[in-house]
């Protein structure tokens, strides 16, 4: 990577601002790790860096929310998952879908983002998320 | 170590559960430790008992952090020290292994160890909410994970890697209600049917509302003492001989496998070798059910039966009150209700019971070890206690 940020939740949520899915992978043991930290999950070791990730992966497992908390309550029921990527790692997220019944494990996703929010307050986070491919 | 009392359970109690209206969590408190003292004759509470460890999940309930010294006042231990201790569903399961360390530590001869939740007083959605605080906010949450939820990815895997199936689940929903109706502390004392269950609205597909455990109030107590005090203090004791404890990875998509929590393997290794006993030698256990599949799970992590054997397990009818492995006795999270803070001590609440002969109707014959599996969050904590009756 040719900028250096610190392997935090914040800048994980600011290159998705960018289109872009990032993951931290440890220098010595090569583990790839969402959420970022600075401290390796693996080997412990203190030295991480940025990794691009495909924007396509497999579905390994899902449900579909029927009972959701108040700030889910507008798309409620909705498709959830953990998707697991080319380079190693996996990751949760929404499946946006308009047939959840089609979901299968195995299937690719697509990766996609909605933009930061405009109002205030913390978090003020974009949104990544994984749809079917086209 | 092995297969010695580390610490012994003197008495135990439990408020009722249920929707209780107009009851506050620490009078809920007030109410279990009553009824765990009102065992003890020869105890004077508010004297003998010199510390608290209490279980507590959320302070968004009661608008109320700070818990742990109203719960022991409430409960008349004034001015001994009241710590609380958070560990989401695992709550009460944590704090007790707070009360051995300060027993075996020497620094107390006897401690109370407890735990608390009033739920009911918001409605379901807000519930859902303040349980979700207990997983990943920037990753779980915010990506619209619930606590069904990330049980419902566990469930879904589970199917697709050994065929387990929805009328595997629903059949622990059906076991508990039927225990559950026995106890006259539960929540739900109701048996549900097959049907009932698989009938039942969507929670989190696969999961239904049957396979869900119970948003309840109640709060649950035992006092423990050094071992060799046992006796003077009362006649029926229970010992822990086994205590153990473990982390997985916070996030449920980071673990290796979505069909296992492996901290529960690992903390019942622990506990298992602490007590020199294996898990054929369990009389009657207290699995944590928040979710049908956990209960199918937690076979398998406790070595009941071989991994993706749980739906078997359960279909074989080992689980079951008359069956060789007595598992929710008191109806479980599923039908005595999971008032979150409380459960892990309502756990051995039931163990004690069972241990001492007390539990009547329920009653598993010449139960003479007792296990209790407590999950904190989608497991990244567990905690299994193994008991031992006098």
């Amino acid at each position: 990577m040719s900028e250096l940020r610190d392997p935090t939740i914040e800048e994980f949520y600011r290159y998705c601002s960018e289109r872009k899915l990032m993951a931290v992978r440890c220098i010595r043991c090569r583990t790839v790790m969402v959420p970022p930290r600075a401290i390796c999950s693996n080997c412990r070791h203190s030295r991480v860096e940025w990794v691009e990730l495909s924007q396509k992966g497999k579905l390994v497992t899902y449900t579909v929310v029927h009972v959701s908390p108040p700030q889910f309550k507008h798309m409620t029921p909705y498709a959830v998952g953990i998707v697991e990527m080319p380079e190693g790692v996996k990751i949760p997220s929404i499946i946006r879908t308009s047939r959840p019944e089609d979901l299968k494990i195995g299937m690719q996703l697509e990766a996609d983002f909605s933009p930061r929010p405009q109002e205030g307050g913390w978090p003020n986070w974009p949104r990544y998320f994984f749809k079917e491919t086209d | 170590m092995r297969g010695k009392p580390l610490a012994t359970i003197i008495s135990a109690g439990l408020s009722k559960f249920g929707r209780r209206e107009g009851v506050y969590a620490r009078e809920l408190f007030a109410e279990a430790a009553l009824s765990a003292f009102h065992r003890v004759g020869k105890l004077d509470p508010s004297k003998d008992i010199k510390a608290a460890f209490i279980g507590q999940m959320s302070e968004a309930y009661e608008h109320q952090a700070h818990t742990a010294p109203i719960a022991a006042s409430w409960a008349g231990l004034f001015p001994a020290p009241a710590m609380r201790i958070e560990n989401a569903c695992a709550s009460s399961g944590s704090a007790l292994r707070c009360g051995i360390m300060a027993i075996m530590s020497g620094l107390y001869d006897i401690v109370l160890v407890g735990g608390v939740e009033k739920m009911t007083n918001q409605p379901t959605p807000e519930v859902t909410g303040i349980l979700a605080t207990a997983s990943d906010y920037p990753f779980e949450q915010w990506n619209g994970m619930t606590f069904p939820g990330l049980f419902a990815l566990m469930a879904t895997a589970h199917m697709h890697e050994y065929g387990t199936t929805e009328e595997q689940m629903a059949a622990i929903a059906v076991k508990n209600h039927k225990n559950g109706a026995l106890n006259p502390n539960a929540h739900m004392q109701k048996e549900v049917t097959m049907d009932e269950v698989l009938k039942s609205r969507l929670v989190s597909w696969p999961l239904k509302l049957y396979d869900c455990s119970l948003i309840t109030d109640g709060a649950s107590v035992v006092i423990l003492t050094k071992p060799k005090l046992a006796k003077k203090l009362s006649d029926n004791y229970v010992h822990i001989i086994g205590t153990g404890q473990a982390q997985d990875t916070f996030c449920l998509h980071e673990r290796e496998s979505l069909t296992t929590v492996k901290a529960a393997k690992t903390a019942a290794q622990e506990a298992y070798k602490m007590a020199d006993v294996r898990p054929k030698d369990i009389n009657v256990a207290e699995l944590h059910d928040c979710f049908t599949i956990a209960e199918i799970i937690g076979y398998e992590d406790l070595g009941f039966c071989r991994p993706g054997q749980g739906g078997k397990y359960i279909e074989s009818g080992a689980p079951d009150l008359k069956g060789s492995m007595p598992v929710n006795t008191s109806g479980g999270l599923k039908s005595k209700g999971h008032p979150v803070g409380a459960t892990g001590t309502a756990q051995i609440h039931e163990l004690y019971l069972q241990l001492t002969d007390q539990a009547d109707r329920r009653q598993v014959k010449d139960a003479e070890i007792g296990l209790a599996h407590n999950l904190g969050g989608s497991g990244a904590t567990a905690v299994v206690h193994i008991l031992k009756g006098s």
